[in-house]
Order: C-alpha cells, then structure tokens, then sequence
C-alpha cells in the first residue's frame, strides 16, 4: 500500500529551499556535499513521529548526512524525494540505495546544463552587452538577472517534483528541459560565442582599425591552436605565463 | 593605512569568494559580476567592468564541475577589478597586470579552496560519532563551520593579495616601457585565444552547434560593423 506524503506547511518548504542555496557549505573529500542535503531535509525531518530528536528523526538525519554528490542545482531534487521517502516511512535500504543512485544523473545532467550550458550562455549575453556599451549596472543586473532565473527556477522546480515523486523521481530525469536541453543550451552557447567575443574584444581594444584586426588574427590562431591542444593544456595558465614574462619584459627593458 | 582602506574589499572579497560554491551559488563572483562590483566599490564601476569582461572571457575556460580544480573566481575577480580601478584608465600596463595579478590570485585561491575542504573533512571526522547518530546540532554546526571558514578564507586571500599587490602595482607600473596599445592588445589576445578555445571544447560535440557558432560570427561581425 502507498503512503501518500503529508503536504509540508509553507514554512518548512521555504526553510528546506533557503537551505537548499547553502547545499556546499560544508563540501569535503569525505562526504562531498552529504552534509548539505541533511541540513536542507532537516526541516522536513521535524514532522516524522517523534518529532525534532526523536528515534525515527535521528536515523534519518544520520542516512542523509553519508556521502552525497550531485550538480548543486539539482540536488533539490534528491532533497525532495528524500524528504517524501522518510515521511512516507518507506525501507532504510531503499532510501539508502536511491541516495547512492541519484548522484550520477543528477550530477551529469546538471552539469551539462548549468555549468556547460547556462553558465557560459548567461556569461556570453553579458559580454555582448558590454561590447555594445551597456551600462556597468545594466550588464551586472543582465547577468545576475538571466542566470539566477534560469536556475532558482530550476532549484524550485527540483524540490517540488521531488517532493512530489518521492524516490519514482527518476521519470523526472526525462522531462524535454533535462533531455534535450543541454543540446539546445550548447547551440545557444555557440551562436551567443560567435556574436559576443568579437563584441567584447573590440570593447575592450576600441575601434582603432589595424590594431583590432591584429588582435583578431592573433586570438583566432591562439583559439585554434588551445581547441587542437584539448585536454592537454589549460589555455589560462599558459596566459598566466605568457602574461608575467610580458610584464617583466616591459619592466626590465 | 593602506591595510585599513582594503578592508571594504577585503569584505567584499570575502562575499563573492563564499559564493563560489559554498553559499548561495547566485555566480555573484563570476569576474563580470565581482570585478565590476570592486571598480565600483573603488568609484570607477566601468573600469571595473572592463577588467570583468577580459577575465569573463578566461574565465569560460574553467567551468566548476564537481571536485575539478579551477580558479577561485570570486577573490580573484576583485583583486583584478580594484587593482584596474585605481589606475587612470589609459595608464600602459595597468590591465595587462590586473589580469595577470587577477588571475594568479585565483589560483592561490583554488589552493585555499582544497585546504579548506582538508579543513572541513578533518571537522567532519571529529564529529563522525555525533553525525553518525543522527545529531542535529553536528549537522549544523558542520555547515556553519564551513560556511564561516569559507567567508573568512576568501576575505583573507583577497586583502592579503591587495596588500602585495597594490605596491606591486604601483612599482611595477612606474617603470613600465612597453606602450599602452601592445600593453592591452596581448592581454586581448591571450583572452580571446582562451575564450575561442574554451567555446570550441564546450560546443563542439553538439550536433549542429559548429554552424550556430558560424553563424553568431555572422552576425558578430556585422554588428562590428554597424555599430
């Protein structure tokens, strides 16, 4: 027979999202983010028979603080699930085993979303902005604005179908936003790259002729040379070299 | 003196570095954000801004997945963004060293960031017996344990930084030779070489994604051209 979880009052939902955006605060090599997603189920927690310390509360607290990973922004949805699994009262080892399970989805899909996807498209529409002469304020807020809808929606979404699923949550991991949506963030990535960086660089340079297209040349052999490199060297730190013997160089002469 | 003026910074530094990953992720650190957020902080947001966008295009290059070791952004950012700010802008040299400066400070930064996660594993085994009983109150004080030793390591990596940094500047860039149009367009080009490259390793496997790049060059260049 089912159990239907209980509907969590306003406050304990409200509690368990803020929670939710201090999910790493105690990230470690031993439990990863484990620690997070007991604090950010705890408020939940607090409705099992026996209330706040009592024996089913504690035995859940300590299943929610093992070792955990999973991309920061859907990790609402483990929290959610978690949460709907202790209240329903459903086995130790089931819940045990769906925490095991959940962090490779949700890490690998989470990850090519936000931080491949959102992240550098967010990233890139501010740089546009800037090339085109937006405001400080105007590009900050452009930048802020666009990546935190993008993802406290997601963070709220996660937690609500969670909650909502309990540990059948997995069908969540195959809604169109989570399918297909890298590929299409990835394709939004590349035509925001191909406008922005030209934008941003002349910005940056001004619109002095010779010496922009002399910046152009050069950073577009340097691209092509870092992307046939791939995985072999990290272009920042070879920027970091070719930087400091620069400004020694101008230094010393 | 100059210890107590970098105090704004070094709180401000001490936000956007506990931002990064511990709380609450809002990507208040990227460089866009942090630096010009620093030149403001110092009065001159726009110059801020300029260092912003020249690190936001190194920063596209390091994208924080799971436990990978990348630059800590934040800290970083605002060191690179005041340290641009309290130049006059057309001053040789002044961005190519934020950049540089602005980057090797990441750099120790994400060292800090291992020790800091040392720090809180080592907490955590403390508290092994505490946590493994279900204790709230060990649950809690570990999170807040890692929240405030994260809050004070980004605000002491950043004033620490300034503090070497600012005199460094200052010295380095009075004796400064090369002129200010070669001073900026490598520091250009060594951020659009790491941008370029940084889009093609992200977009490249996406099918289809190649011609969007191709056709966002398009369109780049012909706002180049009309605007």
């Amino acid at each position: 027979m089912s159990v239907t979880a209980p509907q969590l009052p306003f406050s304990t939902r409200a509690a368990m999202f803020l929670r939710l955006l201090a999910v790493q605060g105690a990230w470690n090599y031993e439990t990863l983010m484990g620690n997070g997603i007991a604090f950010a189920v705890e408020p939940a927690l607090r409705l099992l028979p026996g209330g706040k310390n009592g024996e089913a509360y504690r035995a859940a607290m300590a299943r929610q603080a093992a070792y955990f990973n999973a991309n920061p922004y859907l990790a609402g949805i483990a929290v959610g699930a978690l949460a709907n699994a202790e209240l329903t009262g459903q086995d130790p080892d089931r819940i045990e085993r769906f925490h095991t399970a959940c962090c490779s989805p949700l890490g690998s899909v989470g990850d090519r979303l936000v931080w491949a996807g959102w992240l550098p498209a967010c990233s890139l529409m501010a740089l546009a902005a800037f090339g085109l002469g937006m405001r400080p304020a105007g590009v900050v807020l452009l930048f802020l604005g666009s990546y935190n809808a993008g993802t406290m929606s997601l963070r709220y979404w996660g937690l609500r179908v969670g909650y909502r699923d309990g540990l059948g949550v997995a069908s969540a991991l195959g809604v169109p936003l989570l399918r297909r949506g890298p590929a299409q963030v990835a394709r939004l990535t590349a035509l925001l790259a191909g406008i922005a960086i030209p934008l941003a660089v002349r910005g940056v340079v001004g619109p002095a002729r010779g010496v922009l297209e002399l910046v152009f040349a050069g950073a577009a052999v340097g691209a092509v040379t870092l992307a046939r490199l791939h995985g072999r060297v990290e272009g920042w730190r070879l920027a970091v070299a070719g930087l400091a013997l620069f400004i020694l160089l101008s230094v010393v002469r | 003196m100059l210890a107590l003026q970098l105090l704004p910074l070094a709180l401000l530094g001490a936000v956007l570095g506990l931002d990064v990953v511990s709380f609450p992720q809002a990507m208040i650190s990227r460089p866009i954000a942090a630096a010009t957020l620093a030149g403001a902080l110092v009065g001159k947001p726009a110059q801020g801004l300029l260092a912003g966008a020249m690190l936001e295009l190194f920063a596209l290059e390091t994208l924080p997945f799971g436990a990978s070791r990348y630059p800590e952004w934040g800290s970083g950012s605002v060191v690179g963004g005041a340290l641009f700010a309290i130049q006059p802008n057309a001053t040789a040299g002044a961005l190519t060293f934020a950049v540089c400066a602005s980057l090797i400070t990441g750099y120790a930064g994400s060292w800090s960031m291992v020790l800091h996660r040392k720090l809180i594993a080592r907490l955590a085994g403390r508290m092994r017996d505490a946590l493994a009983a279900g204790s709230c109150d060990a649950v809690t004080s570990l999170q807040l344990s890692g929240l405030t030793s994260d809050l004070l390591r980004g605000g002491a990596l950043t004033w620490i930084s300034l503090l070497i940094l600012v005199p460094l500047s200052q010295a380095t860039l009075a004796h400064w030779s090369a002129s200010a149009e070669l001073s900026r367009a490598v520091v250009v080009i060594a951020a659009g070489a790491v941008s370029g490259g940084a889009i093609w390793k992200i977009v490249h496997n996406t099918k289809g994604a190649p011609w969007f790049l191709l056709g966002g060059a398009l369109i780049g260049t012909f706002l180049l051209v009309v605007t």
